[in-house]
């Protein structure tokens, strides 16, 4: 091909959007495609939409490619696949100017009103869209619009391309039409240019064990690809180019770099009572029930599914009790349930982990998209007052180590700590190097064994709630000789047995208060907040959890353009870092929050703890994470039209 | 030769209503650890809420005081992440069959070994005399302004559809027949549930001492008949056991029914079931993870010297590998 005659192109760098009916292998196309990239050396980051549906609904896949790590998904992509008419009618409308659309060409035809999984209201506002523009309702007026403004057309002729695929593996038709998302996905990537044995790697590993799904496989990709190489020779102006690296890389999802860093930290009982969108980890713990540890030894992983919630976290609680690290992981409507055992984790002084990954609520609301809306929620969750510990991860990194960070905390302050994630990060994949363990480590606290207990044990039992200095008392546990202790759900004496003496009461209040602040002092600065940026901004961002890929993306957009940034990502939300907050906030000209959330909980939190107010607020509420170009678009707003921009801005990208 | 019972006492002042059921069940426990001669820090004994659920706080074991219907997940977790743990839970009917009915099922589902007695007496206690689970449709306690409008649930029915492998009933005032019993019930290895009768002399003006032992019915010789019989002289056999043919286990079920149906003039104590073809859910998980039997949760070892994560992470990068 003679690249000097075509288009001038973008390499490595790449918005690339997979859609279909849920069942018809979306999930599996993009996972191909991801690992074919990863494979070559490149970063890759992927994002799953899909709806609280086993088959037919619409469900879609981004993936973002790039030569350097990737932080967050944009709401455009450059090129989008499909093998149906809903995803075009869907995504149509967001593919970048100088992108393309991969799609079936047997569907051209199809009229809008006959995609019944279309919500009602997308149907309609398309409809008013399609005679706005003066066209007809078929998928091919959509096309001819979005052609006009620059998008290039790349029609397949699947049902050709699966007929020949047939003849070739002698099998009947209907056996051979699942390999559909292939050739969507090697049409793609002929258009990239991007080597077909890539795919067929990735096939190979997606499909591992099943040699005939791969074979088949492996040869629909080949036909599209010459399909495609034949048909639009040398057209698309973007391209992947594989990398040369040294460096290992895995790829994982959010459940799975939280699963590891349980794993890490030793978590021996997870349990769980089934939820979207925190199930997910727990069956990846549960095909790892044996762990190997580096004296040659093996550990137990116990993942134990409940009856409910209140089981889960009751069950938890107890093996934590006993001595295992123990962690429970959830969504809101599950913790929601889980609020009692909370509280007896916290009167009880018991080191539990709860990993909460938020979704669209209140009640059921919308298990399978994101929010940010439980903040307010866990820093209060229980009757009454107690300590807790609550962080949230940014990004699968953070998700990692912070999980480990929970376990220590939970057994050094005795608490329980509610690691907050949401769905966005648990159906983040991404490549990324393997994690560097050689700084973790494991703390449990004021645990003591048998031979530490000789003088610290009276009459073969322990005070296990004594006063001390710094809120913690020393624990044992069950079947520790000498160790012997009471615990109840009734405020109690240092004994653990129960009491309702006002003296008492007041000093064990204070007791379990005190580990907060203890826990405030001890814990270093930078696990509390991260701070990017210079000191030179002006302006200062404001956020916390998953929202951080993309502040961080749009902040590098927009520091190319002059407009400095420092961003405060608070991930220690309770002890609250209240004065670590005020010191970064402080003298700042333009403080703006953004989350993913109604009313801005995290600013209002900032408010109530420093009397210092965000100026404005970018929130979303529509389910869906948030883009680099709102991000981008909105803060720029905010900077350039200043007072006159509104004080909250709705973000809506996402479909 | 047995333990001195003094050492699984505490002299935490004991609170409840003089002629309490629940003093019976307390001694008959301290008195089977004691004579099963079980270290006091090898058990840990669990409990819900409610007058019952104070048990603990009176027993010289790791005490564990939990939440209203749920104290068999806390027993759970803690038997599972250390299994070599005597595990021991007690609560109320209330708080087992009504707030907690969902979990009581669950347990017998799973068949962990542990125990787990109820103190029934069919009414709220410690929230002055409310109608419980256990109560009979039509009955009226004293305090209730009207006759329980419920049906009652039979806990031994309950606990057989939902999978216990020892089902048992004591009486709180045959003290050395309940010793045998909880006994019986901690060396079953699986779940073993135990309905205790336990008279609530407050609140339960009709389910009394006095109307178990029979004490409004006299024979010839002015001597009460009770209502409660020991199934052990009555030449019942409990027992479910490998290899019996599908005929005989069906049989043992059905006379299991009419034993834990009968009430009224003839009501039955003992152990009326005994299944011991059933793998404990420890079993179960040993099978699929091998290390589970050496390495309790419990009891891992996280850390080694240095503090550093024991952990290796090798083989898990390696399955997500893709450069």
């Amino acid at each position: 091909m003679n690249h000097a005659h075509g288009p001038k192109r973008r390499i490595n760098r790449l918005s690339w959007l997979i859609g279909g009916a849920q069942g018809s292998g979306v999930d599996s196309a993009a996972n191909v495609f991801a690992r074919a990239c990863a494979h070559g050396g490149l970063y890759v980051l992927g994002q799953r939409e899909y709806y609280s549906n086993i088959m037919g609904e619409h469900s879609y896949y981004q993936v973002r490619v790039s030569d350097k790590p990737v932080k967050a998904i944009r709401h455009r992509a450059d090129l989008l696949v499909s093998f149906d008419a809903e995803t075009v009618f869907v995504h149509a409308c967001d593919v970048s100017p100088n992108g393309g659309i991969v799609y079936d060409v047997k569907l051209e035809t199809t009229p809008l009103d006959r995609v019944p999984t279309l919500d009602a209201r997308f149907r309609e506002d398309m409809r008013r869209f399609l005679e706005k523009q003066g066209v007809g309702l078929t998928l091919k007026d959509l096309l001819s619009v979005v052609a006009q403004g620059g998008v290039r057309l790349y029609p397949i002729p699947y049902d050709d391309l699966l007929q020949r695929l047939a003849e070739e593996l002698q099998q009947p038709l209907s056996r051979v039409k699942r390999a559909v998302n292939t050739l969507a996905v090697a049409a793609s990537t002929a258009l990239l240019q991007y080597g077909v044995e890539w795919i067929e790697k990735a096939l190979e590993e997606v499909f591992r064990g099943k040699a005939r799904v791969v074979a088949s496989n492996v040869r629909a990709a080949e036909l599209a690809y010459d399909y495609v190489a034949r048909t639009f020779e040398d057209d698309f102006p973007c391209r992947l180019e594989p990398v040369e690296t040294q460096e290992a890389r895995i790829f994982l999802t959010g459940t799975q770099a939280v699963a590891l860093g349980k794993i890490l930290a030793g978590c021996s009982v997870q349990t769980y009572y089934p939820i979207s969108p925190a199930t997910d980890e727990s069956v990846f713990l549960e095909s790892h029930p044996s762990i190997r540890l580096r004296n040659g030894e093996e550990g137990a992983l116990l993942v134990l599914q409940t009856e409910d919630e209140t089981a889960a976290i009751d069950l938890a609680i107890g093996a934590a009790i006993a001595g295992a690290r123990a962690a429970t992981s959830t969504s809101g409507p599950g913790f929601s349930l889980m609020v009692e055992g909370l509280g007896f984790a916290v009167i009880n002084e018991v080191p539990v982990v709860i990993t909460l990954y938020q979704r669209g609520s209140p009640s059921t609301g919308m298990p399978t998209r994101t929010e940010q809306g439980d903040l307010r929620f866990v820093l209060h969750a229980g009757h009454g007052e107690g300590p807790r510990i609550v962080l949230a991860s940014g990004d699968l990194e953070e998700a990692f180590y912070d999980e480990v960070r929970a376990f220590n905390w939970a057994e050094r302050y005795q608490v329980p700590v509610i690691h907050l994630l949401d769905k966005a990060l648990a159906s983040t994949s991404e490549t990324r190097p393997l994690y560097d363990t050689h700084g973790v480590k494991v703390e449990r606290g004021k645990l003591l064994f048998e031979e530490d207990l000789p003088g610290a044990s009276e009459d073969g039992a322990i005070r296990r709630f004594r006063f001390t200095d710094d809120g913690i008392s020393p624990r044992t546990l069950p079947g520790t000789e000498g160790g012997i202790f009471w615990l109840t759900s009734d405020e109690h004496d240092e004994w653990g047995h129960i009491t309702e003496d006002p003296v008492v009461r007041t000093r064990m209040m204070e007791k379990r208060m005190q580990k907060l602040e203890t826990a405030a002092r001890e814990i270093p600065r930078e696990e509390k907040l991260n701070v990017f940026g210079g000191p030179e901004a002006e302006a200062v961002i404001l956020s916390w959890g998953s929202s951080k890929g993309a502040i961080v993306e749009a902040m590098e957009l927009l520091e190319a353009e002059g407009f400095p940034l420092k961003f405060v990502q608070v991930r220690l939300l309770c002890p609250f870092p209240a004065e670590e907050i005020a010191q970064e906030l402080e003298g700042a000209e333009r403080i703006v929050a953004i989350e993913n959330n109604f009313s801005g909980q995290l600013a209002a939190l900032v408010r109530e703890k420093t009397g210092i107010a965000a100026d404005h607020l970018l929130v979303k509420y529509n389910g869906r994470p948030m883009t680099v170009e709102e991000v981008y678009e909105g803060i720029k707003r905010c900077l350039t039209e200043g007072e006159e921009a509104p004080r909250k801005v709705v973000l809506t990208h996402g479909r | 030769m047995a333990v001195d019972v003094q050492r699984y006492k505490t002299d935490v002042h004991n609170n409840w209503c003089p002629g309490c059921g629940d003093y019976g069940i307390l001694n008959a426990i301290q008195m089977t650890l004691s004579q099963m001669e079980l270290p006091p820090h090898r058990v840990a004994l669990f409990s819900g809420i409610g007058c019952s659920a104070k048990t603990v706080h009176y027993v010289k074991t790791y005490g564990v005081h939990t939440l209203h219907g749920r104290v068999l997940p806390f027993a759970t977790g803690a038997k599972l992440a250390n299994p070599e743990l005597t595990v021991i839970a007690v609560g109320g009917d209330g708080d087992g069959l009504g707030i907690g009915a969902g979990h009581f099922v669950h347990a017998g589902r799973r068949n962990v070994d542990l125990t787990y007695l109820i103190y029934d007496n069919g009414v709220y206690g410690l929230t002055k005399g409310q109608a419980s689970p256990t109560l009979r449709l039509g009955v009226q306690t004293k305090s209730l302004p009207q006759p329980n409008v419920n049906q009652g649930v039979n806990p031994l029915l309950l606990a057989l559809s939902a999978g216990y492998t020892f089902i048992a009933r004591g009486y709180a005032f045959d003290i050395p027949h309940l010793i045998g019993v909880i006994r019986r019930a901690i060396e079953h290895k699986g779940s073993a549930f135990i309905d205790v009768l336990q008279p609530c002399p407050t609140y339960n003006d009709l389910l009394t001492k006095d109307w178990f032992g029979g004490l409004d019915r006299k024979d010839e010789q002015g001597r009460p008949v009770p209502r409660v019989y020991k199934l052990e002289e009555d030449g019942y056999d409990p027992y479910v056991r490998p290899g019996m043919g599908e005929d005989e286990i069906q049989e043992k079920q059905v006379r299991f029914l009419q034993k834990a149906m009968e009430w009224g003039d003839r009501i039955p104590i003992g152990v009326l079931w005994v299944n011991e073809t059933v793998d404990t859910y420890e079993d179960r998980l040993e099978e699929r993870i091998p290390s589970y039997r050496g390495a309790r949760p419990a009891l891992r070892p996280l850390a080694d010297p240095k503090g550093r994560p024991l952990v290796d992470l090798t083989e898990l990068f390696e399955e997500l590998r893709v450069l």
